[in-house]
């Protein structure tokens, strides 16, 4: 698959104050992947996720949207590509003096000129696709926590998304919830012709779906891999990725 | 995008024909996007006659596509569907295709939608009677606990980190000295100013020092440090306790079997209760610092002879009369404090609500608690 590159990560480092987190991330997200950022816990993944969209500036290093340096822009700049990006976090992040109704409006109220009829049918159409039909008036207090992170998803897909991201999507859901998040998941990328990051160590969602991805060692402070999950499970020589495929079972 | 292109798209567009008797196909044209104006529905509803009974989709002339479509098409669906008309999805992009499968997988949850119910006067009133009652109820019961946990405390058997008391302590005591120190010098500097102008008057002057030192000492030293720890302090123990109900932290005291109310709130209530006397006498102090900035500097009073005049008008009663009140005041404020925190709800609307409801619930406790305290010492002949 040689689709064109929508997110360029170009020796991208991280840091904290200056505690190092992560250098020398180099890597390119594909138009239609479902790119897994992977790696144990704490070695960086939601941080890199959080360059990407915006929230946190890189220590050295670049990221490109198609041909756009995305830190070079000035913040309004920024906005404008993010306009174009769904993110959905770890707990939902809905907010909670809002409905549901009003969580996904919001988006749309804020960038399209739509009546509010039309936002209506539209909130009601993304609450549908995410299963959650006929909740519109409830509030995030008022639904479970599986419901709260597929209204999430529906607040992120409000705009018709080129990307969206997901911070551990299926963290804290049971294994028949996570299967179908992920089939969701796919959906969404197929119907929207979306390209999905994902920030997840949950080795059956990776196996299932994922088609690219990028391995994060917390110890040497870089990716030591990067590619199909397939692939890195066959090929792979390194045995931190190894063991973290297999779960560290032996073969 | 179905297809992405360059240039400037024609807008979204809609037209009709019949190519067959009993078929209706819709055709759509240029860019149905978000942002773009799309056909009003009332169209499609005149082109759908009584005698279609089938309908087809023509998307040869789409240029461009997204959710504008597909909830103008879902529409298109639902309404055939209301009139027993087919409907051949088979013309449409295939992402919007699946877009429509997907939205209609899940049945729309019929008893989810809540019932919008009128509800009667009576009806409003009784609910609301018996919320008061409830919340009244609450309020007992955690003064209740709160006792307890403080029996516990006297016979030595509480369980909290003496750590977490010096650390509330030097926050409801130290760091609260600057903005107490401001409030309580401007109250006094007012109350002298405002007495000074009427006292001249009578060419009695030298009584602003009577006025600020009684006002202060008895009741108003007590009262504006009360007010300011409400506002401080008091509103935030309830967000600090607030936060806490919304991750949990407070479940996962009670399920290692640790009484909250004793390791949270009873440090808070100690804390405060035990500074807010302390913060009252310095309160005090301040008045009549200010009531000696007008005195010496603008009425020209000899600072010994002011500070005589005080001595001589203070009695030891008002002294005692004022750190009662404001050690009651420690006990009001930090219970509000606690107890709207420990009521919070689940979400971040409801820490801030805890904090409004914190505040003001101490500021009225404040002020009936003066108005009773100076009524009873009235009635026992303290005046």
């Amino acid at each position: 698959m040689n689709a064109e590159a929508v997110i360029k990560v170009r020796n991208v480092t991280m840091a904290y104050g200056g505690f190092v987190v992560m250098r020398d991330l180099t890597f390119d997200i594909r138009h239609g992947d479902i790119f897994i950022i992977m790696g144990g816990s704490g070695c960086g993944k939601s941080t890199l996720m959080k360059i990407l969209v915006g929230l946190k500036p890189p220590a050295a290093g670049e990221i490109f949207y198609h041909d756009t340096n995305f830190w070079q822009l000035p913040p309004g700049g920024r906005k404008d590509i993010m306009k174009g990006v769904g993110v959905t976090y770890q707990s939902g992040a809905l907010w909670s003096a809002m409905t549901l109704a009003e969580n996904v409006a919001l988006p749309l109220e804020t960038y399209t000129d739509l009546s509010a009829d039309e936002i209506a049918e539209l909130v009601s159409y993304k609450l549908s696709l995410v299963g959650l039909a006929g909740f519109e008036s409830y509030y995030p207090s008022e639904i479970s926590g599986g419901m709260r992170k597929r209204a999430g998803l529906a607040r992120a897909i409000a705009l018709d998304p080129e990307i969206v991201f997901f911070d551990e999507p299926s963290a804290g859901l049971d294994p028949i919830s996570s299967r179908s998040l992920d089939d969701l998941i796919l959906q969404i990328r197929d119907s929207l012709d979306a390209t999905v990051v994902m920030v997840t160590h949950e080795l059956p969602s990776i196996f299932a779906i994922s088609n690219n991805s990028v391995f994060l060692d917390a110890e040497t402070r870089t990716m030591i891999a990067s590619g199909d999950p397939h692939t890195l499970l066959r090929e792979s020589k390194n045995p931190k990725v190894r063991a973290f495929l297999t779960r560290g079972e032996k073969q | 995008m179905s297809s992405s292109n360059s240039g400037p798209s024609a807008p979204a567009g809609l037209s009709f024909s019949r190519p067959a008797p009993d078929t209706l196909c819709v055709r759509f044209g240029g860019a149905w996007k978000l942002g773009s104006r799309r056909p009003a529905f009332s169209e499609f509803e005149k082109a759908l006659t009584p005698d279609v009974r089938r309908l087809v989709f023509d998307t040869d002339g789409l240029e461009d596509w997204d959710s504008l479509l597909v909830t103008y098409v879902l529409r298109i669906v639902k309404s055939c569907r209301a009139r027993d008309v087919a409907v051949d999805q088979g013309g449409l992009p295939e992402g919007a295709r699946r877009l429509i499968a997907l939205s209609t997988a899940v049945p729309r949850r019929k008893d989810a939608a809540r019932k919008v119910t009128k509800r009667s006067f009576l009806f409003i009133v009784g609910e609301d009677t018996r919320a008061f009652v409830l919340a009244a109820r609450d309020m007992l019961t955690f003064i209740g606990e709160v006792s307890v946990a403080f029996a516990r405390l006297v016979r030595g058997r509480a369980r909290f980190r003496a750590g977490d008391l010096g650390l509330f302590i030097m926050e409801c005591g130290a760091e609260a000295l600057p903005i107490v120190s401001l409030i309580s010098l401007l109250v006094g500097l007012i109350l002298a100013f405002v007495g000074a102008v009427q006292l001249a008057v009578f060419g009695a002057q030298i009584y602003v020092a009577d006025l600020v030192g009684i006002a202060m000492v008895r009741v108003l030293g007590a009262v504006m440090a009360g007010i300011i720890m409400a506002g401080r302090t008091g509103s935030s123990f309830a967000a600090q306790l607030g936060t806490m109900q919304v991750n949990e932290e407070i479940d996962a005291l009670q399920t290692l079997g640790i009484s909250p109310i004793e390791f949270l709130v009873l440090p808070r209530m100690l804390a405060l209760i035990v500074m807010m006397p302390l913060l009252g006498i310095y309160s005090d102090l301040m008045g009549i610092l200010g009531g000696v900035i007008v005195g010496v500097g603008m009425l020209d009073i000899n600072l010994m002879e002011y500070l005589h005049q005080t001595q001589n008008a203070v009695r030891l009663t008002d002294f005692w009369i004022g750190v009662f009140t404001a050690a009651v005041f420690g006990v009001l404020v930090s219970l509000s404090g606690c107890l709207r925190g420990m009521q919070c709800g689940r979400d971040s609307a409801a820490v801030g609500q805890a904090t409004t409801s914190a505040v003001v619930t101490g500021i009225v406790a404040i002020i009936v608690a003066t108005s009773l305290i100076t009524i009873a010492c009235n009635m026992v002949g303290l005046n």
